[in-house]
């Protein structure tokens, strides 16, 4: 049995360096986009594009544009006492924030009148908007003495901290997604256009008439993928260990098994597409429809899964990635051991048992 | 003879690629796949999007750890807990809980009132708490800092800590603040490039991989005619695909339409110059149907997506990639889509966006023309 499945796997192995294209597409992919992601992308806002509108022009009005300028957030566009130059440079996107300093601005300060600034901002990308408004409070905070009407102080200052990312790297933040997203795509794609690749030849026929038995076939064929997944996987956290400083902190031992785990799933998954498609096109479609779209955008990989509207968050609990994704940022990032992360393992656990049974009754059948 | 060719050549030329645009038209008919695809594939992919491609984080999980247990430390979770920005999933007696709530995600932000709180302000001191935020969450948990900044603030304004400065906030163009106004349009430029590129690329190598591409060429037919004839249906397509993706945008999402429609038509096609453009290059690259939607997929599509400003603002790129974004076309097509979308501003404004797309789309059309007729010859 073990001969004939390497056997299998060795055939699939050679038949992969026949198409190179496919190989690297498939695998050099995610080296590319955890490049791209890790020196590329950032949740941290900066460079934000401010006019300043002074119609004061006082000492105190100057002080207030320096305490923007120099809190490093910010980048002087414009600066001047005509608020109608705002107009034609926010319609451009040449400014993105506009402080407004009214006239009295520095009599109020001066006789210590509460006094209000307006601060005027492109609410386009809601998310950066968000952000923007929130240094800006904290810039005016820092600046503004509090008027107390009592002897209690009713001020609160709060002491932050963030944990287990306290630089908040986007390259840390997403290493555990791109790995489910390496070993999702490749695992489906390879896995389900491996299959039909035979059926669309017929040399699925030839391989019926070896005295191969349907479960020799089917872990031969996947057996290679699986290999090569977990090497994408390493590769993967290798990069992102010397590149972008992303240590694993929890077992290496948990780590592999939530990863067989889930890789159970996927190929699983791959073997049903395959059972579907007839054609190797359909397969990929299939494929890339199920495993990479979802991934994407339903397992809380970029989008917090708390955020989406209830009927899509039921829905993000059939993509697996989703348990995955949990365990891992658990795993990788927190330390966690199994005690936190063990109801993910589970869910994982109960739909590979669910998948691989389907998939395997199916090809049996379709032999 | 020769002289009545010449007189007619511009109507030939004409003829000729009309020819191959309804031979490619009939081609897409005859595929009973294809069509329910091209139509519903865009509308599923537009609605689970701007569903699930939202960056308004609410409801923020938190844990909270009330040490003071006074008048004024409730007051200040209750404010946590009315605000809609938060949901307060644990209360726990201890700091030392927090840790296993957060790793599981339960909590994606824990707030710490430690003894003393109520002892601190009565003196004339400002009361102090602790706030923890999970970075590896990096959106939900900063997010949920900067939410936290804004409850404590308002506790301190109601409870009589007036600040000497005020700023008043005026949001243009999306005064509500909702993510799907921005992210809706750019899903519509993506979903205009899968579409275009990736069927012109696979109609091209589809000839080549069936033989056919042998047939074509011992017409008469010039490779110019050939390739204008194959973009031309895809152009329609493209622009069938806007026809059909643009109701849910506007009435489903209700995304406002701020400018004008034609000038969101006729900016569209110089994008689409550069999409078609994109299609033929990769088909000169690769060999199969396969090949070609790999390519597209995951060397065209994938990073123009990341490096457009689509998800990821472009201005938080280092510099380096904050160049390489000018050779992605989508980028030109967001500002042109996000500008008639919210700002309802027209060519006067987005004419350098314009201008780059056309030097683009030649660029790109006359690159891939050069490689299809190497390849042929």
């Amino acid at each position: 049995m073990l001969r004939r499945t390497l056997a299998i796997a060795v055939k699939e192995l050679l038949q992969l360096r026949r198409d190179p294209r496919t190989t690297l597409a498939l695998f050099g992919m995610p080296i590319v986009m955890l490049l791209i992601y890790g020196y590329a992308l950032s949740f941290d806002v900066q460079h934000i594009r401010l006019a300043v509108v002074d119609q004061d022009g006082t000492r105190a009005a100057r002080e207030v544009a320096q305490a923007f300028l120099e809190s490093g957030y910010f980048d002087l566009v414009s600066r001047g006492r005509d608020p109608r130059v705002l107009d034609p440079l926010f319609d451009s996107g040449r400014a993105q924030a506009a402080l407004v300093i009214p006239e009295r601005y520095g009599d109020d300060m001066a006789a210590r009148r509460p006094t209000t600034l307006q601060f005027v901002l492109d609410g386009s990308d809601s998310q950066t908007a968000t952000t923007i408004l929130g240094y800006a409070r904290q810039i005016i905070a820092s600046i503004s003495p509090v008027i107390r009407t009592s002897t209690r102080n009713a001020a609160v200052v709060p002491v932050s901290l963030v944990w287990y990312n306290p630089d908040l790297s986007s390259a840390r933040f997403l290493v555990p997604g791109l790995l489910a997203f390496i070993l999702m795509v490749t695992s489906v794609i390879a896995t389900a256009l491996a299959v039909v690749r035979e059926k669309e030849r017929g040399t699925m026929e030839s391989l019926r008439a070896t005295p191969l038995v349907a479960l020799e076939l089917l872990i031969g064929k996947t057996l290679p993928y699986l290999l090569l997944a977990s090497g994408a996987a390493t590769g993967a956290l290798v990069i992102a260990r010397f590149l972008f400083d992303v240590h694993v902190r929890g077992s290496l031992l948990w780590l592999a098994f939530v990863t067989l785990l889930f890789l159970a799933v996927s190929l699983g998954w791959g073997i049903l597409v395959s059972t579907v498609a007839e054609t190797q096109q359909v397969a990929f479609q299939l494929g890339l429809l199920t495993s990479m779209l979802p991934t994407f955008i339903l397992s809380g990989f970029i989008f917090p899964i708390s955020s989406m509207p209830p009927a899509l968050q039921v829905i993000t609990h059939i993509v697996p990635a989703r348990y995955f994704l949990v365990a891992l940022r658990a795993i990788i990032l927190k330390g966690a051991g199994p005690e936190v992360w063990w109801n993910q393992a589970m869910g994982l656990l109960i739909y590979g048992t669910i998948v691989m049974a389907i998939a395997t009754a199916r090809t049996v059948r379709s032999l | 003879m020769g002289g009545r060719n010449q007189r007619s050549g511009a109507g030939a030329f004409v003829r000729a690629v009309f020819n191959i645009l309804i031979k490619e038209l009939l081609q897409l008919k005859r595929d009973p796949k294809i069509v329910p695809i091209l139509f519903t594939a865009p509308v599923i992919q537009l609605t689970l999007l701007g569903y699930a491609a939202t960056t308004d984080i609410k409801r923020v999980e938190l844990a909270v750890c009330d040490l003071d247990r006074t008048t004024a430390s409730r007051q200040l979770v209750d404010r946590f807990t009315s605000s809609t920005y938060f949901r307060v999933t644990a209360n726990v007696d201890s700091q030392d809980q927090f840790n296993p709530l957060l790793q599981s995600g339960r909590a994606r932000v824990a707030l710490t009132i430690p003894v003393g709180f109520e002892a601190d302000r009565s003196g004339g001191r400002p009361g102090r708490v602790q706030l923890v935020a999970d970075g590896a969450d990096a959106m939900s948990g900063t997010i949920g800092l900067a939410y936290a900044a804004t409850v404590l603030q308002d506790t301190a304004v109601a409870a009589g800590a007036i600040p000497l400065v005020n700023l008043r906030p005026t949001v243009l163009y999306n005064p509500d603040l909702v993510s799907k106004n921005y992210m809706v349009p750019g899903i519509l430029g993506l979903i205009v490039m899968i579409m275009t590129m990736m069927l012109t690329a696979m109609a091209v190598v589809r000839e080549s991989e069936l033989g056919t591409m042998e047939q074509l060429l011992v017409t008469p037919l010039t490779p110019g005619q050939l390739i204008i004839g194959k973009l031309i249906p895809y152009a329609l397509v493209g622009l069938a695909e806007i026809f059909t993706v643009l109701p849910v945008v506007l009435f489903w999402f209700k995304v406002p339409l701020r400018g004008s429609f034609l000038t969101l038509m006729l900016l569209t096609l110089p994008y689409m110059l550069c999409t078609l453009g994109l299609g033929l290059f990769i088909s000169t690259l690769a060999q199969t149907q396969q090949q070609a939607m790999m390519l597209s997929a995951f060397v065209f599509i994938l990073p123009q997506m990341l490096l457009s400003g689509f998800a990821f603002p472009i201005q938080n790129m280092p510099a380096f990639f904050r160049v390489l974004t000018y050779l992605v076309p989508l980028r030109y097509y967001l500002v042109i889509l996000r500008g008639v979308f919210l700002k309802g501003v027209g060519f006067a404004v987005l004419w350098p966006q314009a201008l780059a797309l056309i030097v683009f789309g030649v660029a790109i059309l006359g690159f891939a023309r050069l490689r299809f007729r190497r390849r042929l010859g």
